[in-house]
């Protein structure tokens, strides 16, 4: 069986995105850095635990009609760096979005420090700087494991 | 963001700390040189919780160069009572003053204020994150006392909250200094100061009691354990007598310790510990002043020359 043919267990889609290879367990993370959570009827197809020939095991989110800013896709490389993105097309691949580890990540995590300065009302983004194992925050430095980083998600 | 902000103590470079510390050392031998030298130049006090020996150096500091300081005043009294964002209130005072001085209760508040400004700003205490200009005279008194090098520091109290803490053991890291943390584990250092303490390949041991390493010390650097970040009084009672120095304690510490502390204390520190040769603490807090003249002095210096 091929990839292709697995990906066929969850539908195609004509246009939108598919991001595959995610790490096995995260796709629910990625739908709520995506903001998804089915209440804005989107079309969406998620696969999980599916076997793979170059992960054990992963998982596999398809969006209709969706595709990802750069701070999501910032977020994706840190979350799950082996992940792919294929943009699609009248159901093919028109585009295949490479992904890399960022320097930073700007407007799509809160601070876990409920004092730092990001959580009040001032007009800024959040930023955090890309650590080997995990993001700090530019403003008060609080460290964010990668194992929490899904905790602090800002859905829009 | 400016140069020359002053925001972390993490920016200082050894030559940076050098530099301050020296131009501190010719005020101290000559003030009167100083008098004047920048008359006609406004500070701004931006002072968002309370504070006595910051905001006092600083105006202190300021009117000895010849300048003049305008101070926003106790937060009750100003727009920020109105729901003003601190960016928003930065932006109209750097129309103000020459520089800007700013105190917060919340950490990363003048990394964010830094970028709303054009004028030179100083971190003076942002909640549980940084206070780089203490570090700054608390380096002046420990160059004065022990010297920078090849020195062991014990540092003691709380780590967690402790913004003196976090800027001084992060300046520490540019000298040859074995550094001792000695606190409860709930007030252990936080997670980004040893992140970068580990990164820097500095000498670092943490402990939770003071007896094993009080004989290796030249500097015992205390600060209070503060009672509000503990939800059960009895918790922090036990705690915070295990914590407290009197002279006999120090009968097993070298004869040049130097016992420093930011200030105020509680009852960290006995007072029949202010009579003995070890008690440098109110002798660092007088350093305020001509540090941060050094450090104004650079600071508006840089600005006349437009090196902006």
């Amino acid at each position: 069986m091929t990839d292709t043919d697995r990906e066929l267990r969850v539908s195609k889609i004509r246009n939108g995105t598919v991001i595959d290879h995610l790490t096995a367990g995260q796709a629910l993370n990625v739908l709520a850095l995506l903001g998804i959570d089915g209440s804005g009827g989107e079309t969406v197809s998620v696969g999980m635990n599916v076997p793979s020939d170059t992960l054990a095991t992963k998982d596999i989110v398809k969006v209709e009609d969706r595709e990802l800013s750069q701070s999501e896709v910032d977020v994706l490389a840190v979350i799950s760096p082996e992940a792919t993105i294929n943009i699609i097309r009248d159901y093919e691949v028109i585009e295949k979005q490479r992904i890399e580890r960022p320097e930073s990540v700007e407007g799509v995590l809160s601070c876990p420090n409920r004092n730092c300065i990001t959580t009040g009302d001032e007009p800024i983004r959040t930023r955090f700087a890309v650590l080997e194992e995990g993001l700090r925050c530019h403003y008060c430095d609080e460290i964010v494991r990668e194992s929490e980083i899904t905790s602090h998600l800002t859905v829009t | 963001m400016r140069q020359d902000h002053l925001i972390s103590a993490t920016q200082l470079s050894r030559a940076d700390i050098e530099a301050v510390l020296d131009r501190a050392a010719e005020i101290d031998a000559d003030p009167a040189a100083w008098h004047g030298r920048h008359s006609g130049s406004i500070l701004g006090l931006c002072f968002f919780e309370p504070s006595t020996r910051t905001r006092m150096s600083f105006d202190t500091a300021m009117k000895r160069l010849g300048g003049r300081t305008t101070d926003m005043g106790a937060v009750e009294s100003s727009s920020v009572k109105k729901g003003e964002t601190l960016a928003d209130t930065m932006r109209v005072l750097e129309g103000y003053a020459d520089a800007l001085v700013l105190r917060h209760p919340s950490e990363g508040a003048a990394a964010m204020a830094a970028e709303f400004v054009d004028v030179p700003l100083v971190n003076a205490g942002d909640g549980a994150g940084q206070h780089p200009t203490q570090t700054l005279l608390d380096l002046y008194t420990i160059r004065e006392n022990a010297g920078l090098d090849d020195i062991t520091v014990g540092i003691m109290g709380d780590l967690k909250y402790g913004r003196t803490v976090h800027s001084l053991a992060s300046a520490l890291t540019n000298f040859d200094v074995r550094q001792e943390f000695v606190s409860p584990e709930s007030l252990r250092l936080p997670r980004s100061v040893r992140y970068d303490l580990h990164g820097s390949g500095a000498q670092v041991r943490e402990h939770t009691d003071l007896d094993g390493v009080l004989a290796d010390l030249d500097i015992l650097y205390v600060t209070r354990i503060q009672r509000e970040r503990f939800p059960d009084e009895n918790e922090y009672r036990k705690v915070a007598g295990e914590y407290r120095i009197d002279a006999e304690d120090l009968d097993v510490a070298k004869d040049s310790l130097t016992v420093l502390h930011p200030l105020p204390r509680v009852d960290e520190i006995a007072p029949e510990v202010d009579d003995t040769r070890h008690a440098k603490y109110f002798e660092q807090a007088h350093n305020g002043v001509p540090i941060r003249m050094a450090l104004l002095d650079s600071l508006l210096e840089t600005d006349t020359e437009g090196d902006r």
